[in-house]
């Protein structure tokens, strides 16, 4: 089976996007080559994205022009950019779930009629490129992440192929899984299709990419050409990336150490204080928990666990396996079908959030945004959100404007949170302010056990680690956390114990000591993993 | 510079412009399609103006503005929660059945004040339960409210006429409709004043919220739950008994706006007679983007002005119907100015991206490339 | 009672059914395609009274029903571009809108008509009655559904059609996406903007027809408010029958039933007030919301506007 694939050079020049408030790209240029693999690489905030849709045809630059062999082309609209052999696989689904497969792929074909067999054709074209088997009739929801990946990647290269873009692909996948996509990628490559790899991980880029381009504040810092990375090794490497991404920061990031960390270059380890559980008490535990499925979630099944005063419990796993459904359920959000929450040894199931909350169960969710504030309130009021109708600050309902206001100014100093006034719209402040927000009120007062999903989701560096360290200074203190995250560093950094949920059960847990704990970790995941593969 | 950067006196300028940009709008859209129609505009508006304002009409349209205020501020309550009453026909019909139909008998029998109190309580309670089942069907299953609300207001009318022609018909008159509240007993002027004191009971009713949803704990419930029922839910509060109670507050407000309106101004029902406050309100509520305060001048500039055109209109051999469409037209132009001014606050252009697009290439081709 | 049944009164009984369905039915078809591509259109009922007068008076001064039904159509699309314009290209609230398209093709056929005809009503040229050879002779059906107008098939022609186009053509994919996720169309290359203008139109179109047939074919002249909340009707069959034409028929069908029932009930010897044959209908309809409450499903993206790369 033959592909067409287009070859030639892909020239970006001097491409500038500037939204309100930020210069997302500033005069980035570059060249993406056939048969090569280039890797995009920088934290969150560096434009990556930005980058990525102009290619896509989802915006158009400032200024700047995009070249294919030479000839500038306009990539006005994705239309566009699919006619030029443009595919792009995104971090989030772009399949729609109540069509089918085949549906999805055909979406977007010219023609009246459906033409079925053409389409189921093309598929298996892909399929046998890919080394994937996939079934056109099935619908998304009976496909694991690995093989939903698949299908978009088969859907980006459906219209020919010129350029694959990749963004951030294995941030959802099994370890086993991401094996699995270097393999694809290496077909891919060999075939002659040019493959962008945008990620934020240093060892991936080195691992995967052919040659890398680091993009810092919107601005392509560096450039390693395929001759410059053969003839350096890995540490060669990062210090050349980290230079470039930090340049004179370096110490203010902590120092290489540190730097080198926060790059995803280093295998992790443990940062918080060990403690000793026979001497602690339990704070949290679950007995048997389990929920009923809404829609397409994830259901979690008997789950038992205990977090103790002091101690930062993980829980590890791919995105979607329970993680929202587990945090709702000790939060009070969600009611559980069976089993028990109980805090400090005072049965909790019942109660609703409120009552929870009196009791010093925290919650800062990962939907910071739409759940955890309300973007068009105040950030005064953001701040009291948990406490409406309390005293002092309201009196028989009525609002306290200034009791209010004195509370709020006191937290967003003691959480350096930057916003131009207390009657700011919190939807105007920046996602890591915004995150801060969400902590100083989930650690105000007697908060004595914290729930929190994905803390540092979409956030730079800094604000990660200042989130990292409120977590750890809140555990020293003597409160305990409930952490659940898809980022297996930062689990291994602040966790000490490790469990792993897989499929809506814990499938073990891990004591976070000493240099093994990402590899049992990454067992235990691979484990439930199995179920994957259908 | 952000909305909230620039300064208080522009916002002001801002504000209202944006308020009283759309109404001037629809206007001269409304003259124009007047002089379409072989009418003369200046005369019909100055017409309104006359019978709405001059020579004592100012009390008319006062008298007309208490049960428009009161279903506004019923309005304002639910549209706050991005709840969708649209029920406000059935409604009202149900609230001033009872008012009316009771209205005669319990008036002689008792002092006038109890009366009052009593048939107003009793229409808000009706108004208020005419809304329970929508309000159920949506906080136990999500189901549509602006669907369940239309039916049951079709149904409720239907009911309304019913009783009106059957258990409430004035046995001394052959047309269709209850007997009237004599007049001595129908609410008092405002001393000095051909105004009833309806019109004080719509200016606390309005008050009264104004305080409770913007500086009570309740009003912030509601706010969030507006907003957002994901973070409603986060943060505590029961999202199903918010429903409910916006809802009953909703059709209760409306039930004493039919009420108020029944003493005050009608004395009777007709049957198959429908005022239909709730349409020609709903644009100046949102023009006063929800605010109970700022409603009652809008909503008294739309008393006069219906005052007037009703009377503007008869003298013009027009259909009373033409104020629909100048509402209508309040409503387009009011959603356009706020997309403007919103555009124009993001620093965006106003046509978004995909439609420039579409203009370039507005016959996109059917035979591109296909699969190979 | 026996005399209830007689092949004369069934007749009648059919023909009532098939005018109060149709309109629905078509108006509903329209209703879909439209909420299939994440565009609720409360509006309908003013654009269905659009296409009820402009149809009326087309069939007026050229005296032809066809020419009247197109002209309906053709006054379904000008009217939907209210909703096309702002809400579509512009994002502006789906709701509010299509309350303002209901008040204002309410007012305006009622400024129009009372200015026009006010004083009498002329009616249209009569239906001809299409006696199909041989099926129209069979008792009851016969005289009934085999002797509708031509005007009768094509519409039913038209649902037809529409049903088959939600089934076989990309079109259809393009519309479900749409409504369902327009992310994943807008970057498989298609155009949510185009795809949704273009279910729009299609809606206003049936709609319009819709208001055409019930001023043209079931009762010969145009009244105000002649709908009399069909439209809203229309859009409770869309959402309880979730894009299944055949469904959509169907409770079309029960629609017209009820109100058919109401009025043989009315030439009976029960004396059922005309108010409650009035409500029936909507009685029946909130029976079928509240029994089938939990399977109405509605769309995730219906009546939210939606912007390429919005943050």
């Amino acid at each position: 089976m033959t592909l067409a694939v287009e070859t030639g050079v892909i020239s970006l020049k001097h491409i500038t996007k500037t939204f309100p408030g930020v210069t997302a790209n500033d005069d980035v240029s570059l060249d993406i080559v056939s048969g090569q693999v280039h890797c995009l690489l920088g934290e969150n905030g560096a434009g990556k994205s930005t980058l990525i849709s102009i290619l896509a045809g989802m915006q158009q630059p400032d200024s700047g022009a995009i070249e294919i062999d030479g000839v500038p082309v306009r990539l006005g609209s994705p239309r566009a950019a699919k006619d030029h052999g443009i595919g792009v696989v995104y971090q989030h689904s772009t399949l729609v779930p109540t069509l089918s497969i085949i549906e999805n792929l055909m979406l977007g074909e010219t023609g009246l009629l459906k033409n079925e067999k053409r389409a189921i054709a093309r598929l298996e074209e892909l399929s046998d490129l890919l080394g994937a088997a996939i079934r056109p009739h099935s619908r998304t929801s009976e496909l694991g992440l690995g093989q939903q990946q698949q299908v978009e990647i088969a859907k980006a290269m459906w219209t020919g192929s010129r350029l694959l873009i990749l963004d951030e692909p294995t941030s959802m996948l099994t370890p086993r899984a991401i094996d699995a996509l270097a393999e694809n990628v290496a077909r891919l490559k060999a075939g002659g299709l040019a493959v962008v790899f945008i990620t934020h991980k240093l060892r991936e880029a080195y691992a995967m990419g052919d040659c890398i381009t680091v993009l810092r504040a919107g601005k392509n810092v560096l450039h390693l050409a395929p001759g410059d990375l053969e003839g350096r090794s890995e540490d060669q490497v990062q210090d050349a990336v980290l230079k470039a991404m930090f340049g004179g920061d370096l110490a203010a990031a902590g120092g290489k150490g540190a730097a080198s960390d926060l790059a995803g270059a280093t295998e992790r380890t443990r940062e918080s204080v060990a403690i000793d559980y026979t001497q602690r008490p339990t704070r949290l535990r679950l007995d048997g928990i389990s929920t009923r499925g809404k829609t397409m979630d994830v259901v979690v099944t008997d789950v038992s666990l205990s977090v103790h005063e002091g101690e930062i419990f993980g829980i590890a796993g791919i995105d979607g396996h329970g993680q929202t459904g587990l945090a709702e359920v000790v939060a009070g959000q969600r009611p559980a079908s069976s089993g028990r929450v109980l805090l400090d040894d005072v049965d909790v199931t019942g109660k609703g959030v409120r009552e929870r909350q009196a009791l010093g169960l925290r919650y800062a969710s990962d939907d910071r945004l739409h759940e955890g504030t309300v973007g068009s309130l105040s950030v005064a009021l953001n701040l009291m959100l948990k406490r409406i109708g309390e005293a002092p600050f309201w009196r028989w309902g009525y609002t306290n404007r200034s009791a209010i206001d004195a509370e709020a100014r006191q937290m967003v100093d003691d959480y350096e949170v930057r916003t131009p006034s207390l009657t700011t719209r919190v939807g105007a402040l920046s996602g890591g302010n915004i995150q801060k927000v969400v902590l100083a009120r989930e650690l105000k007062g007697d908060a004595r056990v914290l729930v929190v999903n994905k803390p540092t989701y979409g956030l730079d560096l800094k604000t990660v680690q200042l989130v990292h360290e409120l977590l750890t200074d809140f555990a020293e203190k003597g409160g305990s956390v409930l952490l659940l995250s898809n980022e297996l560093d930062e689990l291994i950094v602040l966790a000490h114990r490790i469990g792993v949920i897989s499929h809506g059960r814990i499938v073990g847990t891990v004591e976070n000591r000493g240099t093994e704990t990402a590899a049992k970790v990454g067992q235990l995941m691979i484990g439930g993993g199995e179920h994957d593969q259908k | 510079m952000t909305r909230s950067e620039r300064p208080r006196w522009r916002r002001g300028v801002d504000i209202v412009v944006r308020s009283v940009l759309p109404v001037l709008f629809a206007l001269i859209v409304g003259a124009i399609i007047l002089w379409a129609l072989g009418k003369d505009p200046l005369t019909f508006y100055a017409d309104i103006v006359a019978n709405g304002l001059a020579d004592g009409n100012w009390q008319n349209s006062m008298v007309l503005m208490s049960p428009l205020l009161i279903m506004g501020i019923a309005l304002i309550v639910v549209f706050r929660g991005q709840l969708w009453n649209l029920g406000y026909d059935g409604q009202y019909l149900l609230g001033a059945v009872f008012a009316a139909g009771f209205g005669p008998t319990l008036t002689q029998q008792m002092p006038p004040f109890l009366a009052y109190v009593i048939l107003s309580i009793g229409a808000i309670v009706v108004g208020a339960l005419w809304t329970l089942i929508p309000a159920w069907l949506k906080a136990r299953y999500g189901t549509n409210e602006i669907i369940t609300t239309l039916v049951m207001s079709t149904i409720g009318i239907g009911i309304a006429n019913m009783l009106i022609k059957g258990v409430f018909q004035d046995p001394n008159v052959v047309t269709p409709q209850t007997a009237a509240i004599p007049l001595d007993a129908m609410l008092p002027f405002i001393p000095g004043t051909q105004v009833n004191i309806g019109f004080i009971v719509a200016i606390v009713v309005a008050l009264a919220f104004h305080v409770i949803l913007t500086r009570t704990s309740f009003g912030l419930r509601l706010d969030v739950y507006g907003s957002n029922p994901k973070a409603a839910r986060h943060v505590g509060i029961n999202s199903r008994s918010m429903v409910v109670v916006l809802f009953l507050i909703s059709g209760g407000l409306i039930g004493l706006a039919a009420a108020m309106d029944m003493l005050g101004q009608w004395g009777y029902l007709r049957a198959n007679w429908n005022p239909s406050y709730g349409n020609e309100i709903l644009p100046f509520v949102f023009l006063a983007r929800l605010s109970p305060l700022a409603s009652i001048p809008f909503i008294a500039f739309y008393a006069v002005f219906a005052t007037g055109a009703t009377i503007a209109s008869q003298q013009a051999g027009l259909s009373v119907d033409f104020l629909m469409v100048i509402v209508a037209l309040v409503l387009v132009f009011m959603t356009i100015t706020e997309y403007v001014g919103t555009k124009r606050d993001l620093g965006q252009s106003y046509l978004p991206d995909e439609l420039k697009d579409a203009f370039r290439r507005p016959f996109a081709s059917m035979t591109r490339r296909t699969t190979s | 009672m026996s005399d209830l049944f007689t092949p004369m009164f069934l007749t009648t009984f059919i023909v009532g059914c098939i005018m109060g369905a149709m309109p629905l039915m078509i108006a509903a078809v329209g209703e879909t395609i439209g909420e299939a591509a994440g565009i609720l259109n409360l509006g309908i009922e003013g654009v269905m009274l659009v296409g009820a007068y402009v149809g009326y008076v087309v069939a007026l001064s050229t005296h032809s029903l066809w020419l009247g039904m197109l002209g309906g159509a053709v006054a379904g699309a000008v009217a939907s571009l209210v909703m096309l314009v702002l809400n579509v290209w512009l994002g502006l609230n789906q709701i509010v809108l299509g309350i303002a398209v209901t008040l204002a093709g309410t007012g305006i056929t009622s400024v129009l008509f009372y200015q026009l005809y006010g004083s009498n009503t002329p009616r249209v040229p009569d239906v001809f009655e299409w006696q199909i050879p041989g099926l129209s002779m069979i008792p009851v059906i016969g005289p009934s559904l085999f002797s509708q107008s031509p005007i009768f098939w094509v519409c039913v022609l038209l649902v037809v059609a529409a049903a088959w186009a939600l089934k076989k053509t990309n079109w259809s994919l393009s519309i479900r996406a749409a409504g369902q996720m327009p992310s994943s169309l807008d970057a498989a290359g298609g155009s949510v903007m185009r795809t949704r203008s273009q279910a729009v139109l299609v809606g206003g179109v049936f709609a319009g027809l819709g208001g055409a047939y019930l001023s043209l074919i079931a009762t010969g002249a145009f009244t105000p408010v002649i709908t009399n909340g069909i439209g809203f009707v229309a859009i409770i069959v869309t959402m309880v029958t979730n894009g299944r034409i055949i469904w959509v028929a169907a409770m079309s069908l029960l629609f017209g039933l009820s109100v058919s029932l109401g009025t043989v009930l009315q030439l009976t010897s029960l004396n059922i007030p005309t108010d409650v044959i009035g409500m029936l209908p909507y009685v029946v309809v909130m029976a079928v919301l509240v029994i089938f409450a939990r399977s109405v499903y509605i769309s995730p993206a219906l009546a939210a506007p939606y912007t390429r790369g919005a943050r």
